[in-house]
Parts: structure tokens; sequence; C-alpha cells
């Protein structure tokens, strides 16, 4: 993020309370402790991918709680702000669990559910006061001072929102923000870079939560009265389209969007009824064709729009990442050459009555580079996703490295030194080439969302960085770290897969199609590179539909068709082998060009 | 004149194109194969020529250019396509998907559902006794011919055909090239797309082959299948087969 | 509690699910064949009942002129597009099918309103205006974005639940109505009184779940519509057209929704705002049925409204927490039992 940014925000807040008039610094408060909330929405739904519409239930029970407790109790606010927490944290888990593990529209669902619910919780518990709610609530005060005036909530309320901004803005660039950027649930690939998707999700929920929760906490000693009706779906729904009309991919966008919807509506309900003489909630009509027209023409909100608008950083860099040198990470001794790695016995995989794999057997022994090739449909890729656990095999054994894989997630085997790359490159686009890269490092750091929004990471995160410029570097692509990983032509996104791959430190790497849509020298060039992985210790299986690039490159083929494994072998033994002729052929011709080619 | 034509057809994922200027032509009533290794860009040609994905260039569909047009309504207008998944409708009977295949001619009006169904089943069998299985349970073969068989419900002038053969066992792979040379007596035109090169250039009047997204050899079926190139490059070769 | 109790509050609870089970049917159809979790179709309840409430009284609706603007900029966008694409005989049938036929209803209800037609052509009018609503609502707020994500679609149904709910108000005011039930006859069976107005509104739900059966298994539109469920592109791949998919989907939906916003009406009174508690009760019933099920949605919506009157009868003040919070048991039973995503889907 742009400090120079931060900098003007700040001295714009420094000297707002003597520019604005009393109305608007109130309106800015609300802006502020709406801006909080949708923060959150911004690192869960924009980064994170998931849905929320119970933000103003989660600032609910910290304004109750903490209104609450320094009424009945009169308990310290700076006490009952931690109350207010932990049971929103509580709370926050809950529905997290329940709705997690689901997938699409179930988190929205749940949440809207949620929100209804602990409305009416709110507005019948005779200790909240039902539907009245609770007044009274006592100033805060800090250092003997009490704070009860405007401006000075107006300083509490914007530190609090440009603490979440930072916050937000240092989780996005760490390790843990790109776990949280790598798209989750909706790819295989997260999982098998050994991201915890589950986790990573619950974590950024709770901790959005936390934020509603301090929000909430400041809108009650704020106020100095509460009632259900803010808590309510309808404010839910509010600050998601605030995230929506800012732009939720964008930690500036929740200001904005907040600003906009604040302010815009104050507007409104002051224009509304002086031209049409009636008096309502028709602000909610503006906003929702807003939000429609926001997602039908500019649908990545306004911040991001209007950044697009600006002129251009040239080569589609997205990014500007100074990489320095640092220690450089632990690494895995590689196997003794020749010892047995893989081994794979009788796997078999069933979709219904049909069988995708069946009864395949074969080993790879360390330090080779071994290829699994057969005609389209023959069962390769399942293959590969059964040993990287992506999906579970019907029968069949699997260890590696002398340790069972026996039912292992597909992280776990990642975990145990097995990693792979896709046949259609998935790389994260809106995330810079390095970033993508470091993503296969993720394994090999350890720090959280805790520590990247204090910046107790940065240590670490040089050193993954580093990790990242190596291997690209070793790819050949030291020069690109900054453009945005789908600016660059298919043959280089391979490549960047491929050192995403090795930022993971693999003892075994599987390719799936690596050449596929290369051009010549691009192939020339990739051959080079699994050569040299190979010197250096490292064992490659590899999918190719090329024979040219794998009869030249590999020791071993292990050729597969309808499922079963119908030749083992090195490369000319294959191409003589009447079983692989009839597989590609449909028969074994007099003419055979296999027979020519040899 | 030319049932379906390109010039520098180009279709392009996020920044990166994938098919970078093809000009191919299929003449009313030719087979015409387009072969090359997978991650050419032949399922994607397919699908930019279908309307199922934008594309640049030009495309001429007996004459007239169809860039605007919907891919329903070059449907309407003949033009039809049978996926490399074939896609099908799974939880329905293969009676259903086959009168779904009529769909674009029922909403022109069209009453003559009898006897096209009658057609079909002349040349699929099978799919007659396997009229009320639904189409989940078929094996890939009688998919392979359901899926034929709802494009030919059509009534299409111009049939592209996505790997045909793809997860077949080799009798049923002749088989299904077999009534592919059987439809050219129809009158309807024919793109077809394999990776089983030899059996393609065999029915096919007409070759193209497709390599990183550009045309790179071209020529009557008989004389490709003969190109020392084409042999080296779809079939494997010791040596590198570089130019 | 005595049986006697125990038996009407069963009969009222079925009732009303009956009412949730038509909207849960729905939101799984328009959901299958539009990915569109649509939970601002309870606003189509709300629309037809305070409609019927209003020619009761003898006064058209005001949401008339919000069918007439609707009807004007759709044909204005279909004509254009038309035009643009050199399909200027197709103008004068879009007319007729964009504005015409809206406006002829739009006439009719100006017309007969302040003649106090009989109750059953209140009832027509009534579900005729917000039938037309559906369509027009499709196209202009989902169809330019059909191909966009679950989640951006249903970002844009909840933002249609504001503008709905917006023109609620300012058409029909904050005022509550009721109206007098439709059958007003009760038929004893032993202890249990059979009240003829729950009798109505399960004769509905039967009967429409029998004609939508019937559309779907037996005419090949409800096929193209199923077989665009199950394959999008196999489904264009034909020619179905996704819009017209989604535009009959959606005609349906408002049909459906003004139907059971006419039996709502006799039996319980409807605000303007009303309507979203409503559909999203529905979506709690669908949800049961993972939003596939037909069944399941039904039996679903079926066992929200009984749920619901009970709790109304034991804990007045919680009624909607309890029944929102069943969606904690439901969605745990998903979470355990539904797998979890396959590779590459979407959201």
């Amino acid at each position: 993020m742009s400090v120079r940014a931060l900098i003007v925000a700040a001295a714009l807040l420094l000297i707002g309370p003597w520019l604005l008039p009393p109305f608007y610094i109130t309106l800015a408060n609300y802006v502020g402790l709406a801006s909080i909330v949708v923060l959150g929405l911004v690192l869960l739904g924009g980064a994170g991918g998931l849905m929320s519409f119970g933000q103003a239930a989660f600032v609910g029970i910290g304004a109750y709680t903490t209104a609450y407790l320094s009424i009945a109790y009169n308990l310290s606010p700076w006490l009952s702000l931690f109350v207010g927490l932990a049971v929103t944290g509580g709370a926050a888990l809950l529905l997290g669990a329940l709705t997690l593990r689901l997938t699409g529209h179930y988190l929205p669902i749940g949440t809207l559910g949620w929100s209804v619910s602990i409305y009416y919780v709110f507005a019948n518990i005779e200790a909240l006061g039902k539907h009245d709610g609770l007044s009274d609530i006592p100033p805060l005060t800090a250092f003997g001072f009490s704070l009860q005036s405007s401006n000075a909530f107006f300083y509490l309320i914007w530190i609090v929102a440009l603490l979440a901004l930072v916050s937000i803005n240092n989780i996005l660039d760490s390790r843990f923000g790109r776990a949280v950027r790598s798209g989750g649930r909706t790819t295989p690939m997260a999982e098998a870079l050994g991201v915890n998707t589950a986790r990573v999700s619950m974590t950024i929920f709770i901790y959005c939560a936390l934020l509603a929760s301090v929000s909430g906490w400041l809108y009650a000693h704020f106020m100095r009265f509460v009632n259900p009706t803010p808590f309510g779906l309808g404010t839910s729904i509010e600050y998601f389209f605030m995230a929506v009309i800012g732009g939720a991919t964008s930690a500036w966008g929740a200001i904005v969007g907040a600003g906009f919807y604040i302010i815009g509506k104050q507007w409104l309900q002051t224009l509304i009824p002086a031209f049409t003489g009636r008096v309502g909630q028709y602000d909610v009509i503006v906003f929702g064709l807003i939000v429609i027209a926001i997602l039908h023409y500019a649908r990545q909100g306004l911040v991001p729009s209007l950044a697009l608008l600006l002129p251009r950083k040239a080569g589609g860099r997205v990014a500007h990442h100074v990489v320095g040198s640092a220690e450089p990470l632990a690494h895995r001794d590689k196997p003794q050459p020749g010892t047995k790695l893989l081994q794979i016995d009788r796997m078999e995989k069933r979709f219904g009555g049909l069988a995708a794999v069946n009864g395949v057997s074969f080993d790879i022994q360390a330090g080779e580079i071994m290829a699994l090739i057969g005609p389209n449909g023959a069962g390769k890729t399942t293959m590969f996703n059964l040993i990287t656990g992506v999906i579970p095999k019907t029968a069949g054994r699997i260890s590696f490295a002398g340790h069972s894989l026996d039912g292992l997630g597909s992280r776990q085997v990642m975990e145990r030194g097995i990693t792979r790359t896709f046949q259609h490159a998935l790389l994260r686009p809106h995330m810079s080439v390095l970033e993508n890269v470091a993503l296969g490092a993720h394994t090999r750091g350890r720090s959280g969302l805790i520590a990247a929004a204090l910046r107790l990471e940065r240590k670490e995160e040089a050193r993954l960085l580093a990790e990242a410029k190596k291997q690209l570097e070793r790819v050949g692509l030291g020069d690109q770290f900054d453009a945005a990983a789908d600016s660059l032509p298919l043959g280089k996104q391979r490549l960047i897969e491929i050192a995403r791959a090795l930022a993971s430190d693999p003892l075994l790497l599987l390719l799936d199609e690596p050449a596929a849509g290369l051009r010549y020298e691009e192939k020339v060039a990739l051959a080079k590179l699994l050569d040299n992985l190979r010197t250096e210790g490292m064992t490659l299986l590899l999918v190719e539909h090329d024979m040219d690039f794998v009869m030249n490159l590999v020791d071993r083929v292990v050729v597969m068709d309808f499922g079963e494994k119908i030749a083992e072998g090195k490369p000319d033994e294959i191409q003589t082998n009447p079983k692989v002729i009839e597989a590609y052929l449909g028969s074994v011709d007099e003419c055979s060009p296999l027979k020519h080619a040899v | 004149m030319l049932a379906l034509e390109t010039r520098g057809l180009t279709v392009g994922y996020g920044k990166a194109n994938v098919l970078h200027g093809i000009d191919v032509a299929v003449g009313e009533g030719a087979i015409v194969s387009l072969i090359g290794p997978n991650g050419a860009g032949k399922t994607t040609m397919l699908m930019a020529l279908m309307g199922l994905l934008k594309s640049g260039g030009e495309v001429r569909y007996f004459g007239e250019i169809i860039r605007n047009v919907d891919v329903e309504d070059r449907v309407a207008r003949g033009l039809c396509l049978v996926p490399e998944r074939r896609e099908l409708f799974g939880d329905m009977t293969v009676g259903d998907n086959l009168a779904l295949g009529r769909f674009s001619g029922w909403l022109k009006g069209d009453r003559d559902f009898k006897a096209t169904l009658d057609d079909v089943f002349q040349r699929f069998p099978r799919l007659l006794e396997r009229l009320s299985k639904n189409a989940s349970t078929l094996s890939g073969g009688e998919r392979q011919m359901l899926a034929l068989g709802r494009a030919l419900m059509s009534r299409p002038k111009v049939l592209m055909l996505d790997e045909p053969s793809l997860g077949l066992a080799p009798l049923m792979v002749r088989e299904i090239f077999r009534i592919i040379a059987d439809l050219r007596k129809t009158g309807v035109s024919i793109l077809l797309i394999e990776q089983n090169a030899r059996a393609a250039l065999e029915i096919a009047d007409y070759g193209y082959v497709l390599e990183n997204g550009a045309i790179t050899l071209e020529g009557p079926a008989q004389e490709l299948a003969g190109n020392p190139r084409i042999v080296d490059t779809y079939l494997g070769r010791r040596q590198s087969a570089a130019e | 509690m005595d049986t006697q109790i125990f038996s009407i509050l069963l009969e009222d609870g079925i009732a009303s699910g009956a009412i949730y089970a038509l909207l849960a049917l729905t939101m799984v159809l328009v959901f299958a064949t539009t990915r569109i979790l649509f939970v601002s179709q309870g606003e189509f309840v709300t629309f037809s009942g305070l409609s019927f409430a209003s020619f009761q009284l003898g006064i058209a609706p005001q949401i008339v002129w919000l069918l007439a603007v609707l009807a004007l900029v759709v044909t204005a966008l279909e004509v254009v597009s038309a035009l643009r694409l050199g399909q200027g005989k197709r103008v004068p049938w879009l007319v007729a099918i964009h504005l015409a036929l809206p406006l002829a209803v739009v006439g009719a209800c100006l017309w007969l309103a302040p003649l106090k037609p009989p109750v059953l052509v209140q009832a027509a009018l009534s579900v005729a205006l917000v039938t037309a609503l559906g369509p027009a609502v499709y196209r202009l707020a989902f169809e330019p974005v059909a191909n966009a994500s679950v989640r951006t679609l249903f970002v844009i149904a909840i933002a249609l639940h504001f503008i709905l709910q917006g023109f609620g108000l300012l058409f029909f005011g904050a005022e509550g109505y009721r109206v007098d039930p439709l059958i007003d006859l009760d038929v004893s069976l032993g202890a249990t009184v059979l009240k003829g107005q729950a009798m109505l509104v399960l004769a509905t739900l039967a009967v429409l779940t029998a004609a939508l059966y019937v559309f779907f298994e037996y005419t090949l539109l409800g096929k193209a519509l199923r077989a665009t469920a199950i394959n999008r592109i196999g489904a264009r791949i034909v020619g179905i057209k996704t819009p017209l998919a989604g535009r009959i989907a959606f005609t349906m939906s408002a049909f459906i929704g003004a139907i059971a916003g006419i039996l709502a009406v006799g039996s319980t009174t409807l605000y303007y705002d009303s309507g979203f508690l409503i559909g999203l009760k529905a979506v709690l019933g669908a949800i049961c049925g993972a939003m596939l099920s037909y069944p399941l949605a039904i039996a679903g919506a079926i066992g929200v409204g009984i749920l619901e009157t009970f709790s109304a009868f034991w804990v007045s003040a919680y009624t909607e927490a309890v029944v929102f919070s069943a969606l904690i048991p439901v969605l745990l039973w998903l979470s355990l039992y539904a797998m979890p995503s396959e590779e590459g889907q979407e959201l």
C-alpha cells in the first residue's frame, strides 16, 4: 500500500474537525464506524471470496455487550470491549463452523438467517430493554478525559478505522494474505499447495466479526443508546452494499463505499421528501438501483474501476516488489538416487460404474524422470489426482519414501513432499507473478493473521519472497515478477507454475502436460530445465502428449489405456511395443509410422 | 460456396492469445479434418466458431459474417457442435435428449419431428433400444452416438465434431468414423477435430494441422496423411523432429 | 396442550407452510434454470396480496404504473437491440409481447377496479399484474449479466429486494391489509374443523405441483427448462436460449408468487415489507432440499410453517428467531451429509 496515501489520510483526519461543520463531523463518525465493518468485508469477500450478510449482528453483539455490562455492572467500557470481542468471536466460530464447510450460497443464507434471528433476540430480552433498547450508556473516559464530544469521538473512531485499514492491507500483503487470496475451495490449487483453506476461511470470518464488534462498541459509547433497529438484516445488507459500491477488492474501497452510502443516504433522505412530499425509506430504491448498475457495468466497484482509468503501468505490472537478500529457507534432504521413492500398488478408481483407473501399479525411483502417457481419456490425470489426494481412491495402496499416503488429502500429501502442477495453469490472475510463486512456499512459513496484521513476520516474509525470486530466476523469469500472472503468455504461465511448485521444496514433482501449448523453442528450454532439475536430484513424474518431448527427455515410461497400464519401460522399448502402437492407432498396421520411426 | 470460413480468427483467454489468426475453409458437403496436439487450441477454435467464446477476426457462414449471431441462432441456422465433453442431459432419457435436439426447429415451427427421429434411429439402432434409459447410464460409445444423434436431430447444414473418438474402444472408434463418413451422403458439411490423425485424415477431403494456436500445415487429406512431418509429430520418433 | 389445540395449530401450520411450499417450489425452479437464488420472490407475494386488497376497496393498485414503466423500458431495449442486429421484422412482435400485453393488463386494472368486479376477477387481475412484472424484472436486472457468478446474481437479488420493497412502500403505503378468506366455509370432521381457506391453499399447492410436474415431464418447453438446469452448455448448443429459460422461470415465479399472495392475504395481514421474510422462509424450505429436490423443498417448507405456528403459540415474541434458528440443524445436516465442493466449483 502507498504510505503516502495513508499520511495524506491521517493529515486530513487531523484537520478534519476544524474544517467540517458539526453535523458533518457526526456524519463522518458514522462513515468511520461503517468503514470498520466494511473493511472486514473487503478481507472476507473481496479477498477471501466469502459473503456475509450478518455483520450488523456482530456490531450489535459488541454494542449490546458493552451497553449491558457498563449499565448493569458498572464494568469499565475498556473491559467490556474484550468481553464483547469474546462473545462475538464465539458466535462467529459457531456460525462459521456451520456454514463455512458448505459451498456457495449457504454462507450468505446462513448469515441472513442469523441476522434475522439475532434481531428478534435483541428485541425480546427483558434485560436488554426489548424494543426500546438501553439508554444512558456511560461515556468513554481515557486518562481522566471524558470522550463525550463528537470531535473527540471523531479522532477515536478514525484512528480505529485507519488501524483497521492498515491491518487489512498488511494482512493482504503477507503469507497469510496470499493464502486468503488463493481462491480457497473454489480451486484444487490452494489445498494442493498446502493451504488449509477451511482454517483460513474461519480465521478471516472471525477477524471481520471482531472488527464489527469493535465498531459496535464504539457506536454504543458514541450514541450512548442502543436499540435493535440498527443491528437488523437491513443494516447488514447496507454494509454489504457499501463494499460492493466502493469495491471489495480494495481496502480504500471500503472507506469510499461507506462514505458514498452514508452521505448519499443522508442527502436522499432530505431530498426525496422535499421533492415528493412523501416520507419513508425510499433511498433503498436508489441504492438498490446503484448496486445493480455497478454489478452490470463496473463489477469491481468504484475504487478499482476508477483506478483502471488511470494510466496503466507498463508491462501489466500490478505490484512493486523489493526483494532483498535474506537467509535462505531450510530445505529437505534429497533421497539417495535409485531408491524407490513412490510406490503405487494396484490403484483403482471408479466413477459410478466406470473404471477410470483399474489396477495400475508402478514405482518411481529417486532422481529419475518418468512419463505417464496414453491416449486421451486413458486415466492419466485421474492417476495424478489419486497420487496427490485430490480425489479419494476406490482401492489400492500408495506409499512415498517408505510412508503410506493412503487416506491423505491433497494438503497432507503435499506436506510430505509431492507437489504438482495443473493442466490448465491455475494461477491467481490478480496476484503478481512473485506472489503466485511465493504461494508455493506457503508451507515453509508459519506466520498467521495476527503476525501479518502487526508486521511481526517481515523476516520470514523476506525469506519467502527471496525463495520465490530464486525459483523464478531458476526457470528464467527473474525479470518479470511484478507482472500480473494472467498478463503473460501460456508458456510463461506454465513456467510460473513450475517455479511455484519448486518453491514448496518438493522431493517429487508432478507435472500435468507441461509442454502443451508451448512453442518449439519453449519446449526445448523446458526440457533443459527439467533435465537440470534431475541433475540436482529432483524426481519427476509427467503426463505428456508430445512424444518428441517425452522420448528425448525421460528415463522410463508408463503407458496407460482405458484405465489400465499396458506397458512400462525405457522410451525405445515403448516405441516398439505392439500394445502401445495399437492403443495409439486403433489397430496394428503394416505401415505403422511408429515402426519407421525407430 | 463455402459452408464455413474463417479469416484471421483469434481467441484470447485473459490477456494471452490462444489462437493467433486462423484461416480455415469448409466447402459445402465436404469433410475437413483439423488435427493437432493437445493444447494446440482445437477445442477453443470450435467453441469460438459456435459463438461460445468471444473471438476476433472474421467467421463466415455460407458467405455471411456471423459475428453478432448468438449461439442459439447459429444452431437455428444449421450450425451444430458435438463437443468434446458431449454435454448430454445426464438425468434425462435418451428420448428426451433426442427430442431436445429438435428444440430450435420446434421453436421455428417445424413439425417434422417423427421423420428426423426415424432417420436418427436408422443410423443408430442402439439408441432406439436405449430410448427410455437415462443418458448418464450409457456407455462411452453410446454417449457419443447419442451426442451425434442429438446433433442430427437439428438437421444441421454444418456439423462440427470435437474428438468424436475420445475415450472409445478401437472397435467403437471404427464404427463412429464409419458413421461420420456415411453422413457425407446427406450433404452436410463436416469440420472434424481429432487427435486420431490417421483415421481423421482417412475420411476427410482436406486437412489442417493446428499447432500452438496457428495453422502450420494444410492440404488434401491424402497428401497430409503421407507427409513425414505429420507422421513424426503425431506418432513419436526417437530423433528430434526439429525443422 | 390438548389434542384439539394441537390439531388446530397443525392445520394452521400446514396451511401457512403450503404457501411457503409454493414459493419454495419456484425457488428451486428459478435456481436450477438461472442459478439465481431469488430471495426477493416474497415481494411478488406482497405485491399481489396488497393489489388484491386494493381491488376489494375499489381502487386500482398504483403498482400498475411500475409495470407500465418497466414494460416501456423493456420494449425500448428489445427494439433497439433487434434493430441493431438488423432484425427489423421482429419489432411488431416484440412490441406486442413486451408492451401491448402488459399495457393491456394495466388498462384492465384501471378500467375494472372502480367497477368492483367479482372477487375472482379481482384475484385474476392481481395475479396478471404481478405475473407480468416477473419477466420484466428478469430482463432488466438479470439478463444482461446472466452468465455472472452465483454470488453476483445473489447480490442483485438482494438489491432487487431493496428496490421492490421501496416501491411497495411507495405504492401501497405502510399500512397493513387483510381481506376475507376466499372460501369462508368450515367443515367439521369429528373433533377437528377443516377451514375452507386452509383446504384451498392445500388444493392450490396440489394442483400447481401437478401442473409443474406435467409441464416438466411432458412438454418440450418444460424439458428445455430442465435441460438448461442440468447442462447449460448442452442446452445452448441445441438452441435453448438461456434468456428465454430465465424469462419463463421468472414468469412462473411471479405467477406462483402472486397466487400465494392472494391466498396469504386471506389468512394474515400483509404489509409492504412482509415479503422478504416470507421469501426467506421459503428459501429455508428450499434449502432442506439442498436447492435441488422439489419434494424435499415442499416438505421443508411445510415443516417451516408448522414450526412457525407452534413457536408462535409457545414463545410468540421469539417466533422469527426460532424459525431462523432452524437453519442451524438444517445446515449442520447439509454440512455433514452433503459433500463439500467438488473441484473447480463456482463461488
